[in-house]
């Protein structure tokens, strides 16, 4: 019996004896307890990367691919194209319909239906940023593109959306990083039918984390490398065949391309406050040898992917914060207190007319930096004034959503206490989805 | 297409409004602070390069009366209009000083008002006249539905009676747009604003205030006894129509209120960049790849009020966006004034304290600016006016629902 093992069976055992105690069922406990039951049968998994396909390219590329930039008229605009328009449509009739009606179970089990995934990989947002050459729909750069579908997505869900997008935040790595031999090799399968699970892993679980002072360490050997580390919060990290995982080389910050099965990394549980439905899961790299085409892009390019990846961040907590407004007008109209709707009160009323009002600024403000980073030009700034209101304000849209509904919205019978959970990731979440 | 950055074809206004507020108005600021109530000379000659800009037409100029109706254009698309021209304009001036453009001579409320209500003859009528704005009354505030200054047809004249305070240029300006109410037992909807000659017989100058901030403008209060104005002065149409209500004179803050939006955030600007060449010299940088969690607190909260800055000028932009392109946008000038205020106060005063006796002194401007930034915060519609606006539309309430 392993370790993980033995630990499952002790929880297994406390977890009869609660089963078995007629307090639970006074307590109108039972449901829950069958629920955690499941969780904690998940939550105690602990495997080597073993699963995975072998990567090989059809055929070769003189050059990397990259999208066009986008152009623009250079006036100020704040309305999408006839496209974008579009794209946002189906993303949001997905969320509305599927994502918000998976989220609570999503939540509780800590993982996302497999269907679901299935189905919003069909609906093609992963390969719109995928060159045409491998098969994919990019024609252009689009980060604004990207940004609407994951605010649309992060509407229905912000964690199912980060579990529907992390694997295309691999693609874009590839695409937008890739030279001509890793582009081959990875981006047509991302096209495929049964497109891998992957995923980028830049999080460490240190405190004070600092994606440009990683403890995730590449050493040079025998002309490849040697990866020692840890990363967290790796989205579905168990089903993952290929990670995009960031460790210093030679002191400053790189991306490695990490097939699954390679020797060395292990795989276990992270369940969190939030992002349960993207499965979290820790994973260890143990003395994990590289070959010498594992080095993805530049330092240059690893500053543009933080940057991209807080944007992403952004847009899923623009996203999540409308949720949470969209919830609290009606509630507020609909309950009664003291004779009248709650939503009479100004100590109600200014907080959702504030919640409004941060959270079209938090949606500027990302717009903005996208429009740049598309176009080519410095967003380093932008983004990082976006990313300080996703972590301030998108977290008090979350807190007041759930101040609102009262002891309402502490109970899982609403789901803004899931978006409060959600929500606090994005203040600090480096890397697993990128724009 | 998605594009938040200014346009370039602004660009040479936002540099030359730039120039101004470098070159005239920061060396004359702490001057008009000391000896308030002196008419800045200085401005009058600018207001006359001021109107040479707008007269040049195209792009619009950098004062009030560029905001209001874009008189005539097919929906051509996209549209950065003088709504958006005027208001980068302001947020630049303003970055110089916020008293100095409130005195800015033509420049007034009332000729945003004028801009947007008045009919063809009366804008020919009127302009080139500097116009100030006459709504609060001593006993009516936020609640300017409840003034109680009365207008009365008598043959081809109004006659109004009453009191105004807090008048914007009121001792300078020509002209004063006065509220007034038709029939008090009406009820907004009897409110109408009406231009009134400085001169005309019962109109009198009573005072003018001692301020915490913006001292360079005079505040003036007058009290009107049987004061005759001209049917024809009055703005928008003189029906009493309780349907519509208010929208009359309420039409004129979707304009204004992005515009003042604009003040607040030059004067956020300000402040920032003088405490980061402060903080600078004291070792302190922001480094924008790195959360604030990573930084020296210092930088931290600079990194904070910059992105408070942001977020008040983009909602500020997408305000003056959508009224030049024709969309509906009080929500959204109400949003954007209610960040902007509050964001230069809270600003403003942290600089100070992040300076401490730099910000402090006379020595500086940071602390003249923080005097300044509290007024921003409460005329055309204090933050909580804002709120209760915004909440009002969002829950789809009356203001008698949600008080």
């Amino acid at each position: 019996m392993s370790m993980a093992e033995s630990a499952m069976a002790l929880g297994l055992k406390a977890l009869n004896r609660f089963a078995g105690s007629r307090t639970v069922d006074k307590l109108g406990l039972r449901a829950l307890a069958e629920r955690g039951l499941y969780h904690s049968a998940r939550a105690g998994f602990a495997t080597v990367g073993s699963v995975g396909r072998s990567f090989s390219a059809a055929s070769k590329l003189l050059q990397a691919e990259r999208l066009p930039r986008a152009a623009s008229a250079g006036l100020f605009d704040l309305t999408p194209t006839e496209e974008q328009q579009m794209l946002r449509e189906a993303a949001s009739s997905f969320a509305q319909g599927q994502l918000r009606e998976a989220a609570s179970a999503a939540d509780t089990a800590a993982a996302a239906p497999a269907e679901l995934l299935k189905e919003s990989a069909a609906l093609g947002f992963a390969v719109l940023g995928i060159p045409e050459a491998f098969g994919g729909a990019g024609a252009t750069r689009s980060t604004v593109t990207n940004v609407l579908i994951a605010e649309a997505l992060a509407e229905g869900d912000l964690s199912l959306a980060v579990a529907c997008l992390a694997p295309s935040a691999v693609a874009t790595a590839l695409t937008l990083w890739g030279n001509a031999t890793q582009q081959a090799q990875y981006l047509p399968s991302f096209v495929a039918d049964n497109a891998p699970a992957a995923a980028l892993a830049i999080q460490e679980p240190q405190a004070l984390f600092d994606p440009f002072a990683l403890k995730t360490v590449a050493t040079r050997s025998d002309g490849g490398y040697v990866l020692n580390g840890v990363k967290s919060l790796v989205p579905r990290g168990a089903e993952c065949e290929l990670f995009v995982i960031a460790a210093l080389l030679d002191g400053l910050p790189r991306l490695f391309i990490v097939e699954s099965k390679t020797p060395g990394i292990t795989l276990s549980a992270e369940p969190a406050m939030g992002l349960r439905a993207a499965s979290t899961t820790r994973l260890t790299l143990n003395r994990v040898v590289l070959e010498a085409p594992a080095l993805l892009g530049s330092t240059a390019d690893y500053a543009e992917c933080i940057a991209l990846s807080r944007l992403a961040w952004c847009a899923l907590a623009t996203g999540c914060g409308k949720a949470v407004l969209d919830h609290v007008i009606p509630y507020a109209n609909e309950r009664i207190a003291f004779g009248e709707p709650i939503s009479h009160r100004q100590a109600v009323a200014f907080m959702i007319a504030d919640i409004s009002v941060e959270l079209d600024a938090l949606r500027l403000a990302t717009w903005r930096a996208a429009a740049l980073a598309e176009r080519g030009e410095d967003f380093v700034r932008e983004a990082a004034i976006a990313r300080q209101l996703a972590t301030d304000k998108a977290m008090r849209i979350g807190n007041d959503g759930v101040q609102v509904l009262g002891g309402h919205g502490f109970t899982k019978e609403y789901p803004v206490e899931r978006w409060y959970r959600d929500l606090r990731a994005c203040g600090f979440m480096e890397g697993v989805v990128l724009v | 297409m998605i594009h938040l950055e200014t346009p370039k074809k602004f660009g040479a206004l936002v540099a030359q409004a730039h120039q101004v507020a470098a070159q005239m108005f920061r060396p004359i600021s702490r001057h008009y602070d000391r000896a308030e109530h002196a008419e800045p000379k200085e401005l009058q000659m600018l207001a006359s390069l001021l109107d040479g800009m707008n007269a040049g037409g195209g792009g619009g100029g950098a004062g009030a009366a560029g905001a209001g109706r874009e008189r005539s254009h097919a929906d051509e698309g996209n549209r950065n209009g003088s709504n958006l021209s005027t208001v980068l304009g302001i947020m630049e001036l303003c970055w110089g000083d916020v008293g100095l453009l409130l005195a800015m001579p033509r420049q007034g409320l009332g000729n945003s008002a004028i801009a947007a209500v008045a009919n063809d003859e009366q804008l020919e009528r009127f302009k080139g006249r500097w116009a100030a704005m006459a709504i609060t009354e001593p006993g009516t505030g936020s609640d300017s539905a409840n003034i109680r200054t009365t207008a009365r047809l008598d043959g081809d004249a109004y006659v109004l009676d009453g009191e105004k305070i807090y008048v914007t240029s009121g001792a300078r300006a020509d002209l004063v747009v006065v509220w007034a109410t038709l029939d008090r037992n009406v009820g907004r909807a009897a409110i109408k604003s009406f231009v009134v000659e400085k001169g005309t017989p019962g109109f009198e100058l009573v005072r003018l205030e001692h301020k915490l901030g913006i001292r360079a403008s005079d505040t003036a209060a007058f009290v009107l006894k049987d004061v005759r104005v001209p049917k024809e002065n009055l703005l928008g149409s003189a029906e009493v129509n309780v349907e519509k209500g208010f929208a009359g004179v309420m039409q004129t803050f979707d304009n204004t209120r992005p515009l003042v939006a604009g003040m607040a955030v030059g004067l956020t600007r300000a402040c920032i960049e003088r405490t980061r060449e402060l903080l600078g010299s004291a070792g302190v940088e922001v480094d924008y790849k790195k959360p604030a969690r990573l930084q020296h607190a210092a930088a931290a909260e600079l990194l904070r009020m910059e992105a408070d800055y942001e977020a008040a000028r983009l909602l500020t932009l997408q305000a003056a966006w959508m009224a030049d392109n024709r969309q509906p946008n009080s929500l959204q000038a109400s949003m954007a004034k209610a960040k902007a205020g509050r964001t230069c106060v809270d600003v403003a005063l942290k600089c100070v304290e992040l300076c401490g006796v730099a910000g402090y002194s006379e020595d500086e401007l940071l602390e003249k600016w923080a005097r300044d930034a509290k007024i921003l915060d409460i005329f055309e519609g204090t933050q909580q006016i804002q709120l209760l606006i915004i909440a009002r539309r969002l829950l789809g309430k009356s203001s008698t629902e949600l008080k």
